[in-house]
């Protein structure tokens, strides 16, 4: 049963074909058996998650079930669960049992989903491999020595895995695309406010959005359903009606306008990913679509602006972690300062500070200008790229990472090589805009995804199109060895 | 702009974070390499540019003022690392 | 260095009014001062991770109300920013307040000095931002508690330009900031409680230059008198470094007022960098003329105004409609005084300042919670007026009244207290006593003219005891005056 999608699952349980207690039974099974393997989560809930399935049964059997009752998932350990371990991928908060529900978590309770556990991330989700991780690197479940990539790397490991039907993600600078691409799935960025960040551990807060990992457009579509919508508690959330993402899944591609930029493409990009990528292209244009070349001029700048944003707002979002009212304080204190400047050192890991201690010195008197404030500015520029392309083209394809999976350790020592490897993914961040991750080919035997980005909160667009390419490809079907 | 050794004790004094002495050589190397990445953007000319602190244009929404929450210290505190009757604890400060 | 340079102060403020919203500033939790440690602190307040703020609109409007009533810009778009630092009652480890574009910009109030003078004082902004909790240092041992009751209660900094000369003019502008803030109702001006607070940078210069002295910032000022206090000392301290030969200091200084003195708290050096920028938990806001225009109606008379009206519609001395005007509860209820008195106000205004008064004091209550209503003290005062009761009797009724047996009327007709005023029986009552009284009589006449006056007073007591305290002084007066010839 762990090989359906949710939309089968979903049929499944309203025929009785099982039960969502056996379905859920079956997969922390299955949890139970790979996960000392993968390390895909860092809480299992088998309890809780029995009880959930015991209601979803019951509202099955009342005729009260929507499309997720009884379905079960995994939430990425960056989203507050009361009553339960939320680490955030940190020592920094292994002991803490977050008191209250992410609004997400909230709506996909309400939904009637079933929580397997919460899965393993970069530490505060600052990372592109899951290595930053307190508890040890994600295997990728194609070669288990490599890594997922990050930072929603044991979610999107668990679904490749079949550790769970779907997961959840929250992506600043391609913590969704990134690993959903490196496991050869689908995954969904949405459009800044649309998905509430309320829960959500903030690491970036004008970058960070939550969405969800899928084996399928279609199950992404069904997610998102539930996800997204106005949340009174995040002002930044959107006021925008949340619509039926399902219903122009299966539109036709005919007339669509495919952007290509040239500066994706621009010699520096490997020929392996590259050739999946056009090969991706020629299928959406069998579909109907036109392709034309674009210019997005300052992507390169993006990564720059990124770790500028990104570290300044880390470094004051995780000020609050200080050993006063939760997570960890350093042993017998000598005062205020030593409390203070010894429960941040020991609680927080070595990428963690280097990003906290990027970030202050970015908004330090004397350079905040130079750093700071030049880098909101590019931002405005790249923004104004993408507003600008989309007005020619529906949307902008390229490779979502440019490189496949790394090996362990790859990259251990070398942040910036790591930094480089987003070039792809944060400029959609910066710019607030949607973006779809879909498994698209091979190079070398790993998953290779295409990255669709569209306009702002054209999510429909961007899983009819997705949607569209699955039912002409099978991608999104190959399993890894050993956990078909 | 290459940092200096005093430059990360500063900094790291401000975001209160601890750095041993032997540690300190490994933050100005990866930080002065961070800071060099980024200093690519110098080469854009941004004069006429208006910073963009929000990808969405959008402007706040204000909430109505009513109370909403009600008293969840038991709860709350129970995650605390120090408490002592309903009191949130750190070493004696000094004012 | 010459000691005969005359010294000139340079005084700029900073108060922090806490607004009387009843919710945060940032979340749902209630604003009630003095419940138990951390009852009020909800996970936003805490500053739980994952949790996010949003603006209390409430907040917005009353700022919007100061800035308009110091004829000051209101903002079309203003900024929330991060203020980062560390400290135990700062549970984010930032401050959500305004950095660069605040909501109130450039205003202006005039202030007016004991010698009838008048002074424009500039205000150069007032900005919204959260209030931090509190460290209680004892009773925990070797410990300080943290109570965040109060971090995220909304509060308006308002910052003066460096305008004031003297502790005088301080102090005068501090009070009318305080005046304009009741009246508005966006705060309840408790210093005790911290509800209105104030921080002070003073700095001296050579009587004639141009160019500002180094300042200091004294903080922990919670009363007018220790404010004056301490600006004085610190002036006498600054005068005293400069003539003998050394430099001030910038530095932030704590007044104690046990020792009456400053002392310092934290140099500049020691200073912390805020890193300052736009909160990205939050968008801007932004206020259109609409709701400016709306906001501006609803605006009540401010105090200037109410003092300059009374004294012209209700013919009240300088003093009164200072003492009258000085909360606008009272100047209310002293107007709706005057309303039901039939518009009596030179009785209205000496009861409300008089008697009222005495007896909310007594009680240690205020005006709103009077045990009179206005409308109950204005039928009394009617009936003094129109002769029904005497003053003297007026006390006996307020007193009454206070006590809640009912109102003038009622409890003029129960006890029987109406005046008595007919002329028939003031008489019996005058040749009753003339007659139990020959040897009085005889010494009144034949005492001097001007020896008269003391002795009557005897039969005026003796009528009025007869009458108890009803005949009306002026008829028996004259009636005696009469007969007695």
């Amino acid at each position: 049963m762990y090989k359906k999608t949710i939309k089968q699952l979903s049929s499944a349980l309203q025929n009785k074909d099982f039960s969502s207690e056996e379905l859920v039974s079956s997969y922390l099974q299955r949890c139970d058996s790979h996960n000392s393997n993968l390390n895909c989560f860092i809480s299992l809930m088998p309890e809780t998650a029995i009880a959930q399935a015991r209601s979803a049964d019951k509202k099955i059997q009342n005729g009260e079930a929507g499309p997720l009752t009884g379905i079960p998932l995994a939430h990425k350990d960056i989203f507050c669960t009361n009553g339960t371990k939320t680490s955030c991928g940190s020592s920094m908060l292994d002991n803490f049992i977050a008191p209250y529900d992410a609004t997400v978590v909230t709506r996909l309770n309400e939904a009637g989903m079933v929580t397997l556990g919460k899965t393993n991330m970069d530490e505060f989700a600052m990372g592109s491999t899951n290595e930053t991780s307190f508890y040890g690197a994600v295997k990728n479940p194609w070669d288990t020595a490599r890594v997922p990539g990050g930072s929603s790397g044991g979610s999107a490991a668990a679904v490749a895995a079949k550790l769970a039907p779907v997961a959840t993600g929250t992506d600043t600078g391609g913590s969704i695309r990134q690993p959903a691409s490196l496991c050869g799935i689908t995954g969904l960025k949405p459009t800044y406010g649309r998905v509430s960040r309320y829960g959500m551990i903030a690491y970036a807060s004008s970058l960070d959005q939550g969405g969800p990992i899928t084996q399928t457009a279609e199950d992404a579509a069904i997610m998102l359903n539930a996800m997204a919508g106005f949340d009174e508690r995040d002002s930044t959330s959107a006021e925008q009606a949340v619509e039926d993402y399902t219903k122009d899944l299966n539109e036709s591609l005919d007339g669509l306008k495919i952007g290509l930029p040239k500066q994706y493409f621009d010699g520096q990009l490997d020929a392996s990913i590259e050739s999946v990528i056009q090969a991706g292209v020629k299928q959406l244009e069998k579909l109907g679509a036109n392709v034309k070349e674009i210019e997005l001029p300052n992507s390169e700048l993006s990564i720059p602006a990124y770790y500028v944003i990104a570290s300044a707002e880390c470094s004051s979002n995780l000020a609050r972690f200080d050993g006063v009212r939760f997570g960890h304080r350093c042993d017998d204190p000598e005062d205020l300062t030593d409390l203070y400047l010894r429960s941040r050192a020991e609680g927080f890991g070595k990428e963690v500070k280097r990003r906290i201690i990027t970030g202050t010195y970015v908004l330090s008197a004397g350079y905040y200008d130079a750093y700071y404030l030049k880098a909101q500015k590019l931002r405005r520029m790249i923004r104004d790229d993408f507003r600008s392309a989309l007005e020619d083209v529906d949307v902008i394809i390229g490779p979502t990472a440019p490189q496949t999976a790394f090996k362990l350790n790859e990259f251990i020592d070398d942040p910036i090589s790591m930094y480089l490897s987003d070039i792809y993914t944060v400029s959609v961040n910066l710019a607030g805009l949607p973006a779809i991750s879909v498994p698209a080919g091979f190079a070398n035997e790993l998953p290779v995804g295409m990255q669709i980005i569209g306009n702002y909160f054209a999510e429909s667009r961007l899983l009819n199109i997705a949607h569209q390419f699955q039912q002409a490809t099978d991608w999104h079907q190959q399993s890894p060895v050993g956990f078909d | 702009m290459s940092l200096e050794k005093s430059d990360i004790d500063k900094i790291a004094w401000l975001a209160r974070i601890s750095i041993s002495e032997e540690d300190t050589p490994n933050y100005l190397h990866d930080v002065s390499n961070i800071l060099e990445l980024v200093e690519k953007m110098n080469n854009v000319d941004t004069d006429n540019i208006e910073p963009l602190a929000h990808p969405l244009e959008i402007t706040a929404r204000l909430r109505d003022d009513k109370v909403t929450e009600t008293d969840q210290r038991k709860h709350f505190q129970e995650i605390a690392p120090a408490v002592d009757n309903g009191h949130y604890l750190v070493p004696k400060v000094i004012e | 260095m010459a000691t005969d340079i005359k010294w000139e102060t340079v005084i700029g403020l900073e108060i922090h009014a806490q607004l009387a919203t009843k919710s945060k500033i940032f979340s749902g939790a209630a604003t009630t001062y003095g419940a138990d440690a951390n009852t009020q602190a909800c996970a936003v307040d805490l500053g739980l991770p994952g949790v996010l703020p949003v603006l209390n609109q409430q907040a917005v409007e009353m700022a919007i109300k100061f800035g308009l009533a110091v004829d000051a810009h209101i903002a079309d778009k203003s900024v929330f920013a991060r203020k980062n630092y560390f400290y135990p009652d700062l549970p984010k480890g930032y401050q959500i307040s305004q950095f660069e574009l605040p909501i109130v910009g450039n205003g202006d109030i005039e202030i007016q000095l004991a010698d009838g003078s008048k002074k424009i004082i500039g205000i150069t902004r007032a900005h919204l931002e959260e209030d931090a909790g509190k460290s209680v240092h004892d009773g925990f041992f070797d410990n300080t508690g943290v109570d965040l009751n109060r971090a995220g209660t909304p509060l308006i900094e308002i910052v003066s330009e460096p305008d004031m000369r003297s502790a005088e003019e301080a102090i005068a502008y501090l009070k009318k900031i305080h005046s304009i803030v009741r009246y508005l109702k966006i705060c309840d001006g408790n210093m005790q409680e911290g509800s209105f607070r104030c921080d002070a940078n003073v700095s001296i210069r050579p009587m004639g230059q141009e160019e500002l002295g180094t300042r200091t910032e004294l903080k922990n000022l919670n009363s007018f008198k220790f404010i004056e206090q301490a600006i004085n000392y610190e002036i006498e301290r600054q005068i005293d470094v400069i003539e003998s030969g050394a430099e001030v200091v910038q530095e932030t200084r704590l007044y104690d007022p046990n020792k009456n003195e400053t002392r310092t708290m934290r140099s500049k050096e020691e200073a912390n960098d805020y890193r300052y920028f736009p909160d990205p938990d939050l968008l801007p806001v932004c206020i259109d003329q609409e709701t400016i225009e709306a906001i501006k109606k609803e605006l009540p008379e401010l105090p200037d105004a109410k003092r300059e009206r009374f004294i012209k519609e209700f013919d009240l001395s300088e003093y009164d409609s200072d003492v009258i005007t000085a909360s606008r509860d009272q100047a209310e209820y002293f107007e709706d005084t005057v309303n039901a008195a039939n518009g009596e106000a030179k009785l209205s205004a000496n009861w409300v300042m008089g008697e009222l008064s005495a007896v909310l004091n007594k009680n240690n209550t205020d005006i709103t919670n009077s045990p009179v209503s206005a409308e109950m003290l204005g039928g009394m005062i009617k009936r003094i007026k129109d002769n029904t009761i005497s003053s003297k009797i007026a006390k006996q009724v307020f007193e009454a009244m206070c006590n809640g047996k009912g109102n003038a009327d009622e409890i003029i007709d129960n006890q029987g207290l109406k005046q008595v005023t007919d002329t028939g029986a003031i008489e019996k009552l005058v040749d009753d006593v003339i007659a139990a009284n020959p040897d009085q009589v005889k010494q009144y006449q034949e005492s001097p003219a001007d020896k008269q006056g003391k002795l009557i007073g005897f039969f005026v007591g003796q009528i009025m005891k007869q009458s108890k305290g009803k005949a009306n002084p002026q008829q028996v007066n004259q009636l005696l005056q009469e007969k007695l010839k």
